[in-house]
């Protein structure tokens, strides 16, 4: 976390009072809601009234997806159909895919290419064909796993010929690229406290004014009655310092990370010559900056498992993820990798490498002293795999 | 030494990984997940399988203080054991599941992928002993290891073991085969602060949901009727698939005329090429001899060497997980199987089980029945 986001958490956990009670006290906190509302929508191009306060991203993303889909159908019942692009976080793929179960919805996965990026001649196909009967369209801002900007203007303008409402998870992205809700053009926007050095368990939907969205939870009828429960007070404003501060590095720290993570593939691919970049390329010649999130590297390793590899940088002290997380447990093959034509052995052998604002030079030294002796050895470990398999097949 | 410590989430294998913490190992914790598509929750005595027992191991790693990792063995496992499991039943045979994990899975992918990452061990819950032997005979110079019964009896899984080898026992460890019971472990979780001390033992097979193996089986071989016949050939009732027929099974025959001489009928025989399960009275299936293939010796200075047919040797032969050793002589055959003569009472050996011969507790080693002589 941020020190000054820690330090606006810790002063405010002293405190007493509901943001929601007419005393003096809750008038406070109300007063300490209202004032980070205003410094979120001020950070984000959006306006207060718009930011509707949730307990994580997960909880914003279900209620843009339910919210929209359920808003949508009573309206028009003949509205079912929900776009997604088929490398969507599971927060969105999971609460689309329940609704056709249960609910009568239709879910369209937009295809990608190679890199990731959304298929916009499909959208455009999917709208002309069947524009009413889609009742919302959502893709992200930036791919959690392969840093892969997502041509946002493109899709809203493409909706917005509809009158379709856009929504797109943005968690990855503030902070880390450019996010100014009013010129997206989106109706929606999904963004969480701590992606941006804030503290866990808070988040927010902005919401076009005048959106009509169906709420999730009811209750009290707080955050324009379509999120009920008492509003975190310390975690509001501690969210709201922790995004306006990253907004306001993110023009010095976003291209001093890039940098990190650029002589890090750079050095990676000198190291293993094999490995394979997946996502945009920043080093290819005419990429721009805000191709991809200027943290993320993200590269298979032929022959190798993730996991083996995982271990392996995990004793030697780097941290890194096998790609996406684990579901229940398990590794699974990436969707995203999958989507993107990525084969189920190849994505297999995936990593990704994080950099954020306390990344240093230090720390790509300290990975590129132990990669090379670690991918030998994992390959090692698939082959010995591999012979296993074979040996059984043969039986 | 550097130890893999497989945490399948029970009892055993975490005060096992325990054992090896205190005995000065750098212990690293490995659940093995073998299903892709896990229940949330246990259900009845299937163990390991469940996110909850994933769940369980990861913090049974936290309390023992050593990293934790799942590695997925799905496929292999599908591949090997799965498969295994419906081919024999297929071809009429009775497989071991836990057999071939152990032989396929525990100590082969596990152990090779462990070894290949800079591991010395796999250390596991089972219970068994491996015994040093520094002042055998050893041309090389080298440790002897024997395979031995575990201390508690009642415990003891050296059946299920005797299959990996002695290059595999090598890089293995049980730090449970001393243990006097079931209860010493339990009490020691909970001392331990193992919040699985009182978890209930597993015993079914892992990967048949409700523990209907004929279910299990009929979804996924698909029904084939056919014929229940006596041993005079006369067809006494039908069945829906032989591969549901176990040799020395008694129920659920589902035969509507009674036998002749009134006594009760057990399984002889299953016929997959024509389908037919024969059936008869229990003195015929008494075992006198049997041919086994796919022999793994443990014992070389009793089972000898080479290519040939080996000597004779007096031993006691075991033919299920909790069955009773009977007294036997056995040889290794040039074939690569052995040959069990039995001298004890034995009954009811179907193709496909495991057979270990035992001097005392000590493994000889083990073969996979293919025929008996009855008798």
């Amino acid at each position: 976390m941020l020190p000054a986001a820690i330090d606006a958490l810790t002063a405010e956990l002293g405190r007493t009072g509901n943001a929601s009670s007419l005393h003096a006290a809750g008038r406070a906190a109300r007063r300490t809601v209202e004032e980070s509302r205003e410094r979120l929508a001020a950070a984000l191009g959006a306006h207060p009234s718009e930011v509707v306060l949730t307990a994580g991203g997960t909880e914003a993303d279900n209620l843009a997806v339910k919210g929209l889909f359920w808003a949508r159908a009573a309206a028009d019942p003949a509205r079912r159909r929900i776009l997604v692009s088929a490398v969507e976080h599971h927060a969105v793929l999971d609460p689309a895919h329940w609704l056709a179960a249960s609910q009568g919805a239709e879910v369209v996965h937009l295809p990608v290419d190679r890199e990731g990026r959304v298929d916009l001649a499909s959208l455009a196909t999917e709208l002309r064909s069947s524009h009413e009967r889609v009742a919302l369209v959502s893709v992200m801002w930036a791919n959690n796993e392969v840093g892969t900007v997502q041509p946002i203007a493109e899709v809203v303008a493409l909706a917005g010929r509809y009158g379709i409402p856009v929504h797109a998870d943005a968690v990855q992205a503030v902070g880390a690229v450019p996010v100014d809700f009013a010129a997206s053009g989106l109706d929606a926007l999904t963004l969480s406290g701590h992606k941006v050095g804030g503290p866990l368990g808070v988040a927010a939907l902005l919401a076009r004014r005048g959106l009509d969205l169906t709420p999730v939870l009811h209750g009290g009828g707080q955050e324009r009655g379509v999120r009920s429960g008492t509003v975190d007070t310390p975690a509001a404003r501690s969210f709201a310092v922790a995004v306006e501060t990253a907004a306001r590095a993110r023009p010095d720290v976003a291209p001093r990370i890039a940098a990190l993570r650029d002589d890090l593939v750079r050095r990676v691919r000198a190291a293993v010559p094999d490995a394979v970049l997946r996502g945009p390329d920043p080093l290819r010649p005419g990429a721009a900056p805000t191709d991809r999130l200027p943290g993320n590297a993200h590269l298979t390793f032929p022959g190798c498992e993730g996991d083996s590899l995982l271990f392996l940088l995990d004793s030697a002290g780097v941290q890194c993820s096998t790609g996406s997380a684990c579901r229940a447990g398990v590794p699974q093959p990436s969707h995203v990798l999958l989507a993107m034509g990525v084969d189920e052995r190849e994505a297999r052998g995936a990593l990704r490498f994080s950099l954020g604002h306390t990344s240093t030079a230090a720390d790509v030294d300290a990975l590129l002293d132990v990669l090379p002796e670690a991918v030998t050895r994992a390959r090692a470990a698939g082959l010995a795999s591999a012979a296993v398999a074979g040996r059984a097949a043969r039986r | 030494m550097r130890v893999l410590a497989a945490l399948s989430g029970g009892v055993d294998s975490a005060v096992a990984a325990a054992r090896a913490v205190d005995a000065g190992h750098d212990v690293v914790g490995v659940h093995m997940a073998l299903s892709r598509n896990r229940d949330q929750f246990r259900t009845g005595s299937r163990g390991c399988c469940s996110i909850e027992d994933a769940g369980d191991a990861r913090r049974a790693a936290d309390v023992l203080g050593i990293p934790y990792y799942v590695w997925d063995l799905s496929e292999r496992f599908e591949d090997t054991v799965v498969a295994d499991f419906l081919a024999e039943y297929a071809a009429g045979r009775t497989p071991n599941p836990c057999v071939r994990c152990n032989e396929h899975i525990k100590f082969e992918a596990l152990l090779d992928k462990a070894v290949a990452l800079g591991f010395d061990a796999v250390c596991t819950g089972h219970y068994a002993r491996i015994v040093l032997r520094p002042e055998a005979a050893d041309p090389a110079g080298g440790v002897v290891r024997e395979l031995h019964r575990a201390a508690d009896l009642a415990k003891d899984q050296s059946y299920v073991l005797a299959v990996m080898g002695a290059d595999r026992l090598a890089r293995s460890m049980f730090p449970l085969g001393d243990a006097r019971s079931k209860d010493e472990v339990r009490a020691e979780a909970a001392a331990r602060g193992l919040g699985v001390s009182a978890k209930p033992d597993s015993y079914d097979i892992c990967f048949v949901a409700d523990g209907d193996t004929r279910g299990f089986l009929r979804t996924r071989l698909g029904a084939r009727p056919g014929d229940v016949v006596d041993t005079d050939g006369r067809v006494v009732g039908a069945h829906d698939g032989a591969y549901a027929y176990t040799v020395g099974q008694r129920k659920g025959l589902s035969i509507g005329r009674p036998a002749a001489d009134g006594r009760p009928r057990y399984v002889l025989e299953v016929q997959p090429v024509t389908n037919t399960v024969v059936v008869g009275p229990a003195d015929a299936l008494a075992v006198r001899a049997i041919t086994a293939g796919g022999a793994v010796w443990l014992a070389d200075d009793v089972a000898g060497t080479g290519t040939g047919d080996g000597p004779w040797f007096v031993c006691t032969a075991q033919v299920r997980a909790h069955g009773e050793p009977v007294p036997a002589r056995a040889r290794r055959t040039a074939d690569g199987g052995a040959r069990v003569e039995v001298d004890g009472e034995l009954r009811g050996v179907a193709p496909g089980q495991s057979v270990v011969m035992y001097d005392g507790t000590r493994v000889l080693g083990q073969a996979t029945v293919d025929g008996t002589e009855r008798g």
